[in-house]
């Protein structure tokens, strides 16, 4: 079927998600490394590995990033966040030096969704973690479309899976135009 | 174990056919959805009944619980809306009359829900085009030609065209039409547009 007229609810932009995007509730459902900062009673079964009927303080165990967020409470002490390894100093640094070496794909695949919605966890690091987002993005972004408004000429697969989702997306709608743009 | 993997299967479901193709109805993946609900909601029932009592040691529980049916909410409200948005391109793509396999993959309100969505379309474009009305389904792309030259793909039987002429659609007959008259049937893949 042609999908000209089916037009999905996109993913929300920067920190906000949209509701009723399929797009932003799988991004959501990717697990996020947590400590419990309080007890949970009866909600043991949750930690896999522990046999106890409650859910104890201090509990390290990953929880998805739509129920961090639903508790996380800045104020209080519920829970604490921490941010995957992709988005700490140590990888920062790479991706700082030269942005199209990594694989974004194997490190996300959301690497750009993921990293906007850590910010809701109000991390220290919040102000270099959004650049690096943004400046990956830039240095990223002039190959993406190069490669894409070159399909036809070059064999794109490699650099495909090395491409998160959002880019992925970007290179889908420019190479979608291609036989428009040859025609013309 | 965590709570809502049944909803987010719903939404990968979908997510998955990204041509906007329609997949037969989860009745029973939604049956599962509202059945934890319903569940988590009595757990956190029981619960808020005891931290009113006293243990307020309860209320993390509670507003994990809470979180989990706002989830599933999330992702069955989802669900239902972008089923909806590909059966609204159903009559953009197919037309008024929907193949039976089709519909077969929609429930019983979706069917409703369609037939509704087609009065509110058909009675717009009824006030449009100066008191004749205007078909804003036909001719969705610039036309190039007035006629086209079609081939049939699948025997169809009988076509009348406007001067009253009576066309047999047989397979692999060609025919040179009028462009209007065969675009939903190039849509149901009775006619193919033959390129020369």
């Amino acid at each position: 079927m042609d999908a000209q007229s089916y037009h999905p609810v996109p993913p929300g932009v920067g920190t906000e998600e949209n509701f009723l995007s399929l797009d932003d509730i799988l991004l959501s459902h990717q697990r996020l490394p947590v400590r419990t900062e309080c007890a949970f009673p009866r909600l043991g079964f949750l930690d896999r590995s522990s046999d106890s009927e409650d859910l104890p303080e201090g509990t390290k165990m990953e929880l998805p990033l739509w129920l961090s967020k639903g508790l996380y409470e800045r104020k209080r002490r519920v829970l604490s966040v921490e941010l995957p390894k992709v988005y700490k100093e140590g990888w920062r640094t790479v991706f700082t030096a030269d942005p199209n070496v990594v694989n974004l794909h194997k490190m996300g695949p959301y690497y750009y969704g993921l990293g906007s919605q850590m910010l809701h966890f109000d991390s220290p690091e919040n102000p270099d973690i959004a650049q690096t987002l943004l400046q990956t993005f830039i240095g990223r972004f002039r190959r993406v479309m190069d490669s894409s408004q070159n399909a036809y000429n070059e064999d794109t697969s490699t650099l495909l899976e090395r491409l998160d989702c959002l880019e992925k997306a970007l290179f889908q709608n420019e190479n979608d135009l291609l036989p428009a743009s040859k025609y013309y | 174990m965590m709570f809502c993997e049944k909803a987010v299967e719903l939404v990968r479901e979908l997510q998955r056919l990204s041509d906007g193709q329609l997949p037969a109805f989860n009745e029973d993946g939604l049956r599962q959805v509202l059945q934890e609900m319903e569940s988590l909601y009595d757990q956190n029932q029981a619960d808020v009944n005891e931290a009113k009592a006293g243990r307020t040691d309860f209320i993390p529980s509670i507003k994990l619980r809470h979180s989990c049916l706002l989830r599933n909410q999330r992702c069955v409200t989802a669900y239902l809306y972008d089923r909806l948005l590909r059966i609204r391109a159903l009559r953009w793509e197919y037309g008024s009359v929907l193949p039976a396999n089709v519909r077969f993959h929609m429930c019983a309100e979706e069917v409703e829900w369609f037939s509704q969505y087609k009065k509110s379309l058909a009675s717009f474009m009824r006030s449009i085009g100066g008191g004749e009305g205007l078909d804003i389904t036909q001719d969705m792309k610039p036309p190039k030609s007035l006629y086209i030259q079609v081939r049939c793909i699948k025997d169809h039987g009988e076509f009348e065209i406007d001067d009253g002429t009576v066309i047999l659609l047989k397979k692999n007959s060609q025919h040179f039409l009028p462009r209007w008259k065969c675009e939903h049937l190039i849509r149901q893949g009775v006619l193919e547009h033959v390129l020369s």
